[in-house]
């Protein structure tokens, strides 16, 4: 495997000022049903190798397959929620190839007849340059079912595939049902490509977590992306060969591959050569694309009707059943919200690019104010995510603290001060708000009995003040609340202790 | 008295152990005595399961003791053709790629003869994962025919027919995807049965051919027969092409026998060029004994039926081809060549060669090339168009008769040897059951006499609709009540292939 | 000649069988003898005619989303020709380049 130097790529914004780059993703998603999809052991995720099995996930010699009610649906869910069209009738096929971690030698899959075809999901790309979020429309062109393989642990090399010995095959994943969507060639998308990608799969993720349909984990493989990328010179009207790039393994890695392969695809054009049609392996240490087998490409799967399974025809009243359950889907509750905290977009793509959006709509569900909420994810939160190089999910404090600080601090209970204290001390693990109000002792005091010591106190101790005061000077009470509150420190209720050196010294 | 005893039907066998004249371990110790007596001859069985098959015999008497009321096959020995899952005995579909696998669960038409209380003495021979019509492809060298010893059993449930035709068991299990069950019940003298495909479930059926592997009963009797299929029968929710509807009231129709007023239509198409001069005459006569006892018989052509066999033989080994690519050796049964050194796909490669016979080979290559990208259209896609026409066909033809008939199969029981070298000679054995395969409906093979020339079984073939299985046993009791009473006793009665002095 | 033996030792890599020459010279001759027999299905006109691929036809066969009894993986590997962690040990997957 050579080692790409400089030379070899072309800078990202050159390439781009050049060529218009056109992207297309398959993205597998493993549904979270109960069962495997065409038989009855758990799908879990996880377990004792080979453990969850039976003869049916196994392939063994008689074993047939049962689809999975629940899988279709999930299905057609994914689908309508992609604005497609559901198939009223299709069938399973078999795609037959040999491979170790596939039981049967075949896969059951879905050829030319797949459940869903023709929908779109409209993505906003937030992290633009001018902060302006853009739209763009990525058209599906098929979602279908099929059933996963099991995972091989390759030996006696370093862990890959390359220059291992012998494999160690775990057929516990081996028929969990794996939703595969596959988009059209997405173009216009010129200098935001490799954004663009990210974000599709990004609201793709919150669009199947939304559906209740995944866990989406893309750091457990319930979520796995093939990019496909590939240039066209600027004003031609030929899709140029694209590359298809695997082992994409975090919405990070969808950016930089995209990127990458525009760099380097720019570079074999400029030269004048031609880009291979290839799968490409992305390299998450080096955020670079490396060749692949290219015997892969040479497949002929052999595909025909799964004659052990008979066709899918999914009744309309089934279909619209499913339809009118489909919850909220996240670009609907985006658009309600930036309505109902009256946003500009641009305030919108803050919220997305800090990734604060459903952090401040729990905080609001949660009691707080819109623009409190705010405040506190993009302001105080904000800051010690990044200072200490988390993300705002993974701060100790949940919305619902933040809530109840903003909540104290609205009541008066805490002055603004107080509140940021509150929040360092939850963030410290010391406890919940309440708990570190309490322990720290930060509540704003506004009982008159204990107020009336330091007020008394502070008159005693600027007799020329409180003169003024007498004499109408209402503003010179001023000086006197801040002495208070220094004895107190800070915790006094500022318009308490004013109205109290008003009474004892203003005009009776 | 155990001659005695393996020469009755399960019918006979029943009524006997419900009387209390004969226990189920007495049936089983006699039938294995037969078998042991006759199948180094025979070789109808790759597996014996003598103390397995006492112990549920025993567990049949306890259960009559104690009062339980029992199924009309309760301790009924039979015979399991060896392509059927089975925790208690190995599975090897008669390839060496399975020899000895041991299956963790059981099929459910295993399961179904169990519950029966049927005593499975063991497992049958049968053509490698059923592709043959003589058991010539076992890898464990092929059966006999009890009508003589020299000549094939037929195929691919030759260990089956030749264990029920030989009186080792009253009963046996195949499964017909060509004619596997019906083909060698013709050239043994015995009845097989196609029921309606998904009639019995496939789970635990070790795939050859998906649209077309059905099982079936075979018997001495048609009463038999019809008692077997309906303790097979029935929906299975493992199996998602079983079908959902009541098992057809076979053996209500096996007892009725009568067949004044039905229609019945001959295929020309099946009964001229190609037919064996013997066998084309039993069956003209059996034509004539059933209109001779009410039928009326019409000729109903089903023109695209010249099409069924380069259509099966392209639609079964496409399928096949796809069914037998898990048998790699990397999970169970034979691996070859692991020496640390080679590749998985190298390994693979050199187990499959070594694992499967020539047959199963060709099978794999011509599915292979039929379902490739630029071939698929023009084999397997033009193949299910004919299934198509076959099946309107069979459609039309219902619509002017009741049930339609025609030979089982072309010729008598050909000598062993004689095609082992020809595939397409052998293929023609399929000939008139293929189009019944093809369409998913009932067909059944019933004996109708001897063929003058070799004195070798000839089977007369009835076919009926979808889910009307019982027409052909109404049909076949009417033929065999018939045929049995002008000849004075059973046709088996003749067979002497076997005989050798030894009273046993 | 319907297939050439070049063909058909094409086939047999595809399906993963490792074929003698003479085997190899054998199986070619038969196959281009039942491939020309087979053939005969082109004869038939059939372009307005649906394939069939069940021969009754039913649709919406499901199971529900219900577990079921696993095998242990001791009866998992119990017929493995090589186990090692409990994982069934296969030949290493890819061709030495």
């Amino acid at each position: 495997m050579s080692v790409r130097t400089a030379a070899d790529m072309v800078p990202f914004e050159v390439a781009v000022a050049r060529y218009d780059p056109v992207i297309g993703l398959e993205t597998h998603v493993e549904l979270g049903t109960v069962t495997k999809m065409f038989c009855g052991c758990p799908n879990q995720f996880g377990g004792e190798p080979n453990s969850l099995v039976c003869p049916v996930c196994l392939g063994l010699p008689g074993s047939l397959p049962v689809i999975n009610r629940a899988a279709i649906e999930y299905t057609i869910r994914i689908g309508l929620a992609l604005n497609c069209s559901i198939a009223s009738w299709c069938r399973f096929a078999r795609k037959n190839y040999f491979y170790p971690d596939m039981p049967k030698n075949y896969q059951i899959s879905q050829y030319d007849e797949p459940l869903c075809t023709d929908g779109w999901l409209d993505v906003t790309v937030h992290d633009t340059p001018d902060g302006q979020p853009r739209a763009v429309r990525v058209e599906i062109e098929r979602v279908h079912l099929e059933e996963d393989t099991g995972k091989s642990m390759h030996m006696g090399g370093d862990g890959r595939i390359h220059g291992a010995d012998y494999s160690l095959v775990d057929y516990n994943r081996a028929g969990i049902p794996l939703v595969e969507i596959v988009t059209k060639p997405v173009t216009g998308t010129g200098e935001l490509a490799p954004a663009a990608a990210r974000a599709y799969v990004a609201e793709l993720r919150d669009l199947l977590r939304t559906l209740g349909v995944s866990d989406v984990r893309m750091e457990e493989g319930s979520l796995r992306a093939d990019v496909n990328t590939s240039l066209m010179p600027k004003g031609a009207t030929e899709f140029g060969i694209r590359t298809e790039t695997k082992n994409v393994n975090s919405l990070r890695s969808v950016e930089r591959a995209v990127r990458y392969e525009i760099e380097r695809q720019a570079a074999v054009l400029d030269a004048g050569g031609r880009v291979v049609q290839e799968t490409r392996h992305f390299q998450e240490s080096t955020g670079t694309t490396s060749a692949g087998r290219s015997k892969e490409e040479a497949q002929d799967y052999r595909y025909f009707p799964e004659p052990d399974l008979v066709p899918l025809a999914p009744p309309a009243d089934w279909v619209e059943d499913i339809r009118a359950q489909l919850p909220e889907l996240p670009s609907a509750r985006q658009a309600r919200l930036q309505a109902e905290w009256g946003l500009s977009d641009k305030d919108m793509s803050a919220l997305h690019n800090a990734g604060a959006l459903d952090l401040v709509a729990e905080t609001v569900a949660a009691g707080a104010s819109p623009t409190d909420a705010r405040k506190w994810w993009l302001g105080e939160l904000a800051r010690t995510a990044n200072d200490s190089g988390t993300d705002l999910a993974g701060l100790p404090i949940t919305p619902a603290d933040v809530a109840r600080v903003s909540a104290l601090a609205d009541s008066g209970a805490l002055t603004d001060r107080l509140a940021r204290q509150v929040i360092e001390g939850v963030l410290a693990g010391e406890g919940t708000p309440d708990e570190v109000v309490a322990s720290r002792g930060l509540a704003v005091v506004s009982d008159d009995a204990a107020l009336a010591a330091a007020v008394d106190e502070a008159i005693a101790a600027a007799p020329e003040v409180a003169e003024k005061i007498r004499g109408g000077k209402v503003a010179a009470a001023g000086a006197l609340v801040g002495a208070v509150m220094k004895a107190t420190q800070g915790k006094a209720d500022a318009s308490r202790v004013k109205q109290l050196i008003l009474d004892r010294l203003g005009p009776a | 008295m155990d001659s005695d005893l393996t020469r009755l039907t399960a019918a006979e066998l029943s009524a006997a152990m419900a009387a209390g004249e004969v226990s189920a371990v007495e049936v089983t110790d006699a039938h294995l005595a037969r078998i042991a007596a006759v199948d180094d001859r025979l070789h109808a069985f790759l597996h014996v399961a003598a103390d397995r098959a006492r112990a549920v015999a025993r567990r049949v008497d306890d259960r009559r003791s104690a009062g339980d009321v029992l199924g009309p096959l309760a301790g009924v020995p039979l015979a399991l053709k060896d392509v059927f899952t089975t925790t208690d005995m190995p599975t090897s579909c008669a390839s060496r790629i399975l020899d000895g696998w041991q299956p963790p669960y059981d099929a459910t038409v295993t399961q179904r003869l169990r519950q029966a209380g049927v005593v499975i003495l063991g497992k049958s021979n049968m053509d490698e994962f059923a592709m043959g019509s003589s058991t010539e492809n076992s890898a464990f060298g092929p059966s006999h025919n009890p009508w003589d010893l020299s000549r094939v059993p037929g195929g691919s449930s030759g260990g089956s027919a030749a264990a029920v035709a030989g009186f080792e068991v009253p009963l046996g299990i195949g499964t017909d995807t060509g004619g596997s069950i019906r083909q060698p019940a013709a050239v043994c003298g015995i009845v097989g049965v196609k029921p309606t495909y998904g009639g019995s479930s496939r789970y635990g059926l070790v795939a050859f051919a998906s649209s077309l592997d059905t099982p079936g009963p075979l018997a001495r009797t048609v009463l038999d027969a019809a008692l077997l299929h309906e303790a097979i029968s029935g929906h299975d929710p493992c199996d998602s092409t079983s079908v959902d509807a009541p098992v057809p009231p076979v053996a209500a129709a096996a007892r009725q026998a009568d067949v004044s007023g039905l229609r019945i239509g001959v295929i020309p198409e099946l009964s001229g060029d190609g037919i064996q001069p013997g066998v084309l005459a039993r069956f003209t006569e059996a034509v004539e004994l059933l209109e001779s006892l009410g039928a009326k018989v019409v000729e109903v052509s089903c023109p695209h039926f010249t099409y069924a066999l380069p259509a099966y033989y392209l639609i079964a080994p496409s399928e096949c081809s796809s069914n037998l690519a898990r048998f790699d050796g990397m999970r169970y049964g034979l691996r070859v060549g692991d020496d640390g050194t080679r590749s998985a796909e190298e390994v693979m490669s050199l187990t499959r060669a070594e694992g499967f016979g020539a047959e199963v080979k060709r099978r794999i290559m011509l599915g292979t090339y039929a379902l490739s990208s630029g071939y698929y259209d023009a084999y397997y896609g033009k193949a299910q168009q004919v299934r198509t026409l076959i099946t309107r066909d069979f459609e039309a033809a219902f619509e002017q008769v009741d049930v339609l008939v025609s030979p089982t199969t072309p010729t008598t029981a050909f000598p062993i040897g004689e095609r082992a070298d020809d595939p397409i000679a052998m293929y023609v054995a399929d000939l008139c059951t293929i189009p019944a395969n093809l369409a998913g409906n009932a067909a059944l093979s019933v004996p109708c006499g001897l063929a003058p020339e070799d004195g070798l079984p000839v089977g007369l073939q009835i076919m009926a609709p979808v889910l009307a299985d019982d027409r052909c046993y109404r049909v076949a009791a009417a033929v065999e009540a018939a045929l049995d009473s002008r000849r004075g006793g059973p046709l088996l009665a003749g067979a002497h292939g076997l005989d050798t002095g030894d009273p046993s | 000649m319907s297939i050439a033996r070049a063909e058909v030792a094409h086939l047999a890599e595809l399906s993963r069988l490792a074929l003698g020459e003479e085997e190899l010279d054998h199986f070619a001759a038969q196959l281009d003898q039942i491939i020309s027999a087979v053939a005969r299905v082109q004869e038939v006109a059939a372009d307005q005619i649906p394939p069939t691929t069940h021969a009754v036809p039913v649709t919406n066969v499901f199971r529900d989303d219900v577990e079921w009894p696993c095998l242990g993986p001791g009866q998992a590997l119990s017929q493995a020709p090589a186990v090692e962690q409990q994982r069934f040990r296969v030949p290493r997957i890819l061709a030495e380049d």
